[in-house]
């Protein structure tokens, strides 16, 4: 019989590694309410935990593997995609997510996400967006939007930033949404029925970075961030993506942008149909 | 090395020289038992134009796999015979498609000839030159047996188009028979 | 062909076809992998071998996708293969030191081309001899192996993933452009005639599984994802249980595993091949195509009254130290003839320290040595 007295367990218990916390993430970050969500939509699809896997990458929200009570892969910037590709590919009973940063996914791992997406495979990419790269301090990245001060755009970024949901929808993913950490509750479902759907699924969460872009940006604040995106965030479900940029301290556009079907890889009991073929 | 015989067949790209050169390779190899090296020349010029395939065969270990001076080259374009015939010297067997190639002068001492392609035409499949000369070359050398040739032949074309490549053979093999009548020098 | 899609017989195989077939006798049911000359018939091959008995193939968008892919696949549970070239190895590096970190079993062949940069991509090269060893950042030890012909092309990648299995890291098959588009006979043995070796699983219970903790041999027992271990793998310094840990001490205690995992097994790993180096006066120490050649210098030297004799080099990574140590203390030279301008003779010339010369014979990339030019340095060198 359990004691009455200590700390009442918490049903998220099982998903995390208790004894490694505490967490590397700042006062005011964004992450630790995304895994939170990913805990809750994970719990809620029912899949078999000896089943899943979370590969990331490299920076602040690459260090979520670590934290998971899953199988879980802590891979080098960029990589963990392709990474994923394989041990998708090797073992199709397996549901692969991968968890990583925009600097990571985006960025160094460009490349690879455009290909994972052409290609269908089986997984769920849970990236989240905070413009900037935290990890190294608060630098310039390919989602900074127009405008924004960092580190290394002291006067403002004056690149044009990538659009994620509108590059994922070209690549090919079956399935793209969009949220900010202010949407808890959506973003539990959203997270659900991408974990359950088969083919390529991209759900991009906007987070505060209170110690770096939000600093450089006038919302010091994690808060203060919160209540941006709760003010500016439009629900726009079905939208085409091409319309879902994020301009400078603009409105955001949020929603699930794309739910299609069209064949995947692994394909299903694709020995099988490999043979017959011959 | 005397035991060591080394064989260099060129063309353009296109002819089949280089399945050629893999069905001489693997019928000393495989279906005579010798020790055998095959190499193709690779790189841009194998598409379309001068492209060889080297086949290398010993008694021993073949160790050092690439020729120095053949004993036999066997050529079916003209541009080949261009490239590759000053690497030979006066005792190699020069075995040419006598259509597509034009011999210099009193250069060889040793030369036969075979309308390959034009002989291959005639069997419909302008495709089985190489194993037209395959079949030439076997008659005229003896470097393998009829029968390890013809196994290598049957192994190595694409599935359906072997009997069309054993007439090919016989043909080629036929021809050289009758030349050899009129040239009892010949090895 | 068996049951199972693996051949039995003779062949006339290239050294790339002969590489793929090794793979599959062994067990390989993952290639991941991007075309690059003059090893992208061994990714033709594997598109079509790999569905036919059971496996997945798959061609990335580059190589560091293709290294990825494979330690991904390894971690999934099935045993993985890329193969590639100068530019290519080059690419890989960064996820064979993840690989080396995470230990996990893989395998990748490198027919080396001439370089650096592109190069001569259609001719051979022996210039990644040093990447090969250095070429991911940081420090640990390596496996490298060095085949002369197409069968040994097979025979080595069976050993390559029979040792990637045992020791737990990516193992290199260093192989050359001039043996992998050679074609010889190949004779591949029934299945069972072929030892293959597989990973070292936990025997305990999950809440009790310490994913980095050595057994004696200094490598883990290693859980597959999928089966329930809920384990944790990182290419960050990690404790035994696999977590991050920044500190000096974890640093030391892991790195120095990693390095003694392989130099303290180095015995069981290291295979050379000697061929009367016994009486030699000097000792001509090749690898690859180059020491194949070399026997014919060998052959004319003993002709001549010289007592020349071969150490090749089957291991190149762990380097045999110990016995190139032992035979400098009885030759005059040793001779290290190689397609680069100096690399494993380096090595040899570390260890025979000072106690014998080392002549390097250097080649340029795109061509192998005249046997006539080994023969020259080995009667320089007794003269």
């Amino acid at each position: 019989m359990k004691a009455m007295t200590g700390p009442k367990e918490h049903p998220l218990d099982i998903y995390l590694r208790a004894e490694r916390l505490p967490h590397i993430w700042c006062p005011g970050c964004g992450i630790g309410i995304i895994l939170n969500s990913f805990f809750r939509g994970l719990m809620e699809s029912k899949l078999d935990l000896d089943k899943v896997v979370m590969v990331s990458g490299i920076g602040c929200t690459g260090r979520a593997a670590g934290y998971v009570n899953l199988d879980s892969f802590h891979t080098t910037h960029g990589r963990a995609i392709p990474f994923a590709t394989g041990m998708k590919l090797a073992n199709p009973e397996l549901k692969v997510v991968v968890f990583s940063g925009d600097g990571d996914l985006f960025a160094i791992g460009g490349n690879h996400f455009i290909h994972a997406a052409r290609r269908n495979i089986d997984m769920t990419v849970i990236c989240v967006n905070n413009f900037n790269y935290g990890m190294t301090g608060g630098q310039l990245g390919s989602t900074t939007p127009l405008g924004a001060r960092t580190t290394t755009s002291r006067t403002g970024s004056i690149e044009q930033p990538m659009n994620i949901p509108y590059l994922a929808a070209a690549s090919g993913a079956v399935y793209v949404a969009r949220w900010t950490a202010a949407h808890v509750g959506k973003l539990e479902r959203t997270i659900t029925e991408a974990l359950l759907k088969k083919g390529f699924s991209l759900v991009e969460v906007i987070s505060p970075c209170p110690t770096y872009y939000g600093r450089m940006n006038k919302q010091a604040a994690g808060l203060e961030q919160m209540r941006y995106y709760r003010d500016n965030s439009v629900i726009k479900h079905g939208i085409d993506p091409k319309h879902a940029a994020i301009e400078y301290q603009g409105e955001i556009i949020v929603g699930k942008f794309v739910d299609i079907e069209r064949p995947y890889l692994p394909y299903p009991q694709d020995r099988e149909w490999q043979i017959n073929l011959r | 090395m005397a035991d060591k015989f080394e064989i260099r067949i060129c063309g353009f790209g296109g002819q089949g020289v280089i399945l050629a050169g893999f069905i001489l390779g693997q019928a000393a190899a495989i279906f005579k038992g010798q020790d055998a090296v095959f190499i193709q020349d690779y790189g841009p010029e194998a598409r379309g134009g001068a492209c060889r395939a080297d086949v290398v065969i010993s008694d021993q270990r073949v160790l050092y796999p690439y020729i120095t001076n053949p004993s036999l080259l066997i050529v079916m374009s003209q541009v080949a015979y261009d490239k590759f015939s000053s690497q030979s010297d006066n005792d190699t067997l020069l075995i040419v498609d006598e259509d597509l190639v034009e011999v210099g002068a009193a250069r060889w001492k040793r030369v036969l000839s075979i309308p390959a392609t034009r002989m291959a035409e005639e069997l419909g499949r302008v495709a089985v030159a190489n194993i037209v000369m395959l079949g030439f070359v076997t008659a005229v050398t003896r470097v393998v047996s009829v029968e390890e040739m013809k196994q290598s032949v049957q192994a190595s074309v694409p599935k359906g188009t072997e009997e069309l490549n054993m007439r090919a053979f016989e043909s080629g093999y036929a021809y050289g028979l009758e030349k050899l009548q009129f040239r009892p020098e010949q090895e | 062909m068996t049951e199972d899609g693996c051949l039995v017989g003779e062949f006339f195989f290239s050294g790339n076809e002969a590489c793929t077939e090794g793979a599959i006798s062994a067990g390989c049911r993952f290639f991941g992998g991007y075309p690059i000359t003059p090893s992208t018939e061994i990714a033709e091959r594997m598109s079509e071998r790999l569905p036919e008995v059971g496996g997945a193939f798959i061609q990335m968008e580059d190589e560091i996708a293709s290294m990825a892919a494979i330690l991904g696949a390894s971690w999934g549970g099935v045993k993985a293969m890329t193969a590639t070239s100068g530019p290519g190895f080059s690419l890989m590096m960064e996820n064979i030191g993840l690989g080396l970190m995470t230990e996990t079993p893989c395998v990748v062949v490198n027919m080396q081309r001439a370089g650096p940069s592109t190069g001569l991509p259609t001719l051979t090269g022996q210039g990644d001899m040093m990447q090969a060893r250095w070429g991911s950042h940081g420090c640990y030890g390596i496996i490298a192996l060095s085949p002369d012909s197409p069968q040994e092309l097979f025979d080595l990648t069976v050993k390559a993933f029979n040792l990637s299995e045992t020791y737990r890291l990516p193992v290199l098959v260093m192989s050359e452009a001039a043996v992998g588009h050679m074609y010889e006979k190949v004779v591949i043995p029934p299945p069972g005639e072929i030892e293959v070796v597989h990973r070292r699983k936990p025997t305990v219970p999950p809440e009790k599984y310490l994913p980095f903790k050595p057994d004696a041999d200094l490598v883990p027992p290693m859980a597959n994802a999928g089966e329930g271990y809920h384990f944790h793998v990182t290419g960050l310094t990690h404790d035994e249980r696999g977590y991050p840990a920044s500190s000096v001490e974890v640093q030391d205690k892991l790195v120095r595993r990693l390095v003694d995992k392989v130099y303290k097994n180095a015995d069981k790993i290291i295979e050379v091949e000697e061929d009367r180096v016994d009486d030699a006066e000097v000792v001509v120490c090749a690898y690859g195509i180059s020491a194949r050649v070399s026997r014919i210098a060998i052959e004319h030297a003993r002709d001549m009254g010289i007592r020349a004799g071969l150490l090749r080099l089957i291991t190149v990574w762990p380097f045999p130290e110990a016995r190139v140590r032992d035979i400098a203390r009885q030759v005059k030279a040793f001779i290290v003839p190689e397609i680069n301008y100096g690399q494993i003779a380096l090595e040899v010339e570390r260890c025979a320290g000072g106690a014998a010369r080392t002549i390097l014979v250097p080649h340029m990339g795109g061509g192998v040595h005249n046997p006539e030019t080994i023969l020259d340095v080995i009667r320089q060198a007794v003269r």
